[in-house]
């Protein structure tokens, strides 16, 4: 009787370290490809990487060399503009749901963000495409823009109110105790002291829009050239990479990792910055 | 806050001096803040309306057949996105097949099984891992997953499980199965990252009833967490859906692209984004873009609904925690 319930035991220790190790195995599995990735993008993209790389424009359909100086200038237009939309909109709207509004409406307009960040990014381009260049009978870099901007203002609008909630209210009775009005204690005290934290919220939303591909495929368009105007088609780093990962020619599956290193590089330096500036606590779960 | 009327009247001189507080500035601010929020709501008006103002041409020619017929034929001018609706939910559920069992045993072992200090480590990569945009993880597939699929995997699939339909026919590489697979690994993250804040979030009494029962690791887990959190690990896995419906450039460049309905999961597919992705700016004809239109309201529709389901789902799982916390 008494080893019996020993072995009984014995097997339900065993269970519980099998199923441990199994999950173990799981959490393996699932960072995998994330290793995989790197690896390739190292070993493909470094040999790939040179001088000219940052300051050629692609060369002829084919011929070998050439660069992406106008794909990571487009991008950085591209994201730049989005940020102009996505950032004022986001910010105050999130600071909106933390400040004013009642607990019932704020609720729905939280659960519409929520629902929102779910939407397909290539919703968004086909909307902006309908919106902006059927109407101005073009491809521009503003219709990029915008169609980044709006797929920034949900992801901001969330992280914003999360992390101005975390402001202490004792700051904000401090400060209406001294006879501040109720918006210049928002914006100098509690926006302030939640600065680390939206900053961060905007430094993931812009990491999440840079590699945004799908949204741009017929908004910004891309372009072999520098653009000037932004009314015209502009090249834009990860439409580039798709265009070269599809092609028939080896130089330019060559470029396009070269490029994704590139683009992965420039994503994981947000995200260190990012770790880097919430080292503390108070980060807002994304 | 009304400081002026609140202000003792012996103060009287003082109160001249100081202009009363103007409540200007807080009406204009609170209602500036107020029309940004609104913008949300806006916007899912915007691309309803969009999307549906796009279509119409196409809903009225197809009706109803527009979802139910096979036939994309752009130089006949007939379209019927059932191939697509296919390719999309056959993809999105092998992907599913493989990403629920790994996040979810991933979030467990991150929340109830791991030694302390491998925990951190291990959730900053599985947000690495996020991050990496989709057309990397689609030039990744290309030309490393791919590859390596039909020399090794495939085949041995075909070997054992050849007797049924699914893995039958000529193995190209760029697959229905494929896709499915590098969708697992885009919504792996957010599957593992959701589960896990569910699990964080299920009370420790529940976890130290059970330990005081004498269960080991893993019947407290099964008994008084997974139970427990049920219906929030059912939302990450619909919210996990949502965003493999939409997923576009990965599977894109390796699904195959081509519209039609096989039982072979080792056939060519193509899914309702991806075909938007390719076509859109081919589409010469009016009615072969409004078409395209309607297949964007086809899956804006469908990715509204699977997210609305999972917010009620992870709504509902939180607030009856806070309750019951309450209790």
């Amino acid at each position: 009787m008494k080893s019996k319930r020993r072995d009984n035991h014995r097997w339900r220790k065993f269970k519980s370290a099998l199923v441990s190790f199994g999950a173990f195995a799981a959490g393996v599995l699932v960072i995998t490809p994330l290793g995989l990735v790197f690896l390739y993008l190292l070993a493909h993209g470094a040999s790939a990487i040179n001088w000219d790389f940052f300051t050629q424009l692609p060369g002829p359909v084919g011929a070998p060399g050439g660069g992406m100086v106008n794909a990571i200038m487009g991008s950085l237009e591209l994201v730049g503009i989005a940020s102009l939309i996505g950032i004022p909109i986001g910010v105050l709207g999130g600071v909106y749901l933390a400040e004013y509004g009642t607990a019932r409406g704020n609720l729905m307009l939280r659960f519409v963000a929520d629902v929102l960040n779910g939407v397909p990014s290539i919703t968004w381009g086909v909307v902006v495409y309908g919106l902006v260049v059927l109407r101005f009978k073009g491809f521009s870099a503003y219709a990029g823009g915008l169609a980044l901007g709006l797929i920034m203002i949900p992801l901001i609008l969330r992280t914003t109110e999360e992390v101005i909630l975390l402001v202490p209210n004792g700051y904000r009775e401090a400060s209406l105790a001294l006879g501040i009005a109720r918006w210049k204690t928002i914006v100098h005290v509690v926006m302030k002291t939640a600065s680390k934290g939206i900053i961060t919220g905007i430094l993931l939303a812009l990491a999440r829009i840079g590699g945004e591909t799908a949204p741009l495929l017929f908004t910004a368009f891309g372009n072999r050239f520098w653009n000037h105007d932004l009314s015209q088609p502009i090249a834009a780093l990860p439409l580039q990479i798709f265009t070269y990962a599809i092609s028939p020619y080896d130089d330019w599956h060559r470029q396009a990792w070269a490029g994704a290193l590139v683009l992965v590089t420039g994503i994981f330096c947000i995200n260190v910055l990012v770790r880097f500036l919430t080292r503390e606590r108070a980060r807002p779960a994304v | 806050m009304d400081v002026a009327t609140t202000m003792p009247a012996e103060a009287g001189s003082a109160r001249e001096k100081m202009a009363p507080p103007s409540r200007f500035g807080d009406k204009a601010f609170e209602w500036l803040t107020l029309g940004m929020a609104l913008v949300v709501i806006l916007l899912v008006f915007l691309i309803g309306w969009q999307l549906a103002r796009g279509s119409t041409l196409a809903i009225q020619k197809f009706g109803f057949h527009f979802l139910t017929t096979s036939t994309w034929d752009p130089v006949a001018e007939q379209f019927g996105a059932l191939p697509f609706i296919y390719g999309t939910v056959v993809s999105s559920l092998i992907a599913l097949l493989i990403a629920v069992p790994l996040s979810i045993a991933t979030a467990v072992y991150l929340t109830e099984l791991a030694p302390l200090w491998i925990r951190q480590p291990v959730v900053s990569l599985v947000e690495m891992l996020a991050a990496i945009p989709s057309v990397i993880l689609g030039l990744w597939g290309i030309f490393v997953m791919i590859p390596w699929l039909r020399d090794y995997p495939f085949p041995a699939l075909k070997k054992i499980f050849g007797w049924t339909p699914f893995f039958t026919g000529p193995i190209y590489g760029t697959s229905m199965l494929a896709g499915g697979i590098i969708i697992a690994i885009m919504i792996l993250p957010i599957i593992t990252s959701v589960s896990r804040e569910i699990l964080r979030s299920v009370p420790n009494l529940q976890r130290e009833a059970a330990y005081a029962l004498g269960a080991t690791r893993w019947e407290v887990t099964r008994i008084a967490v997974l139970s427990y959190a049920r219906k929030g690990l059912f939302g990450a896995m619909i919210l996990g859906l949502g965003r493999a419906l939409g997923e576009t450039m990965a599977v894109t460049m390796v699904i195959g692209n081509t519209p039609q309905i096989a039982a072979s999961l080792f056939k060519p597919g193509y899914t309702l984004a991806s075909v938007i992705a390719n076509e859109f700016t081919e589409a010469t004809t009016d009615i072969y873009l409004q078409a395209l239109f309607e297949i964007g309201l086809v899956l804006f529709g469908v990715t509204i609904l699977v997210n609305l389901l999972a917010q009620l789902l992870l709504k509902t799982m939180k607030s009856s925690l806070t309750t019951r916390a309450v209790q």
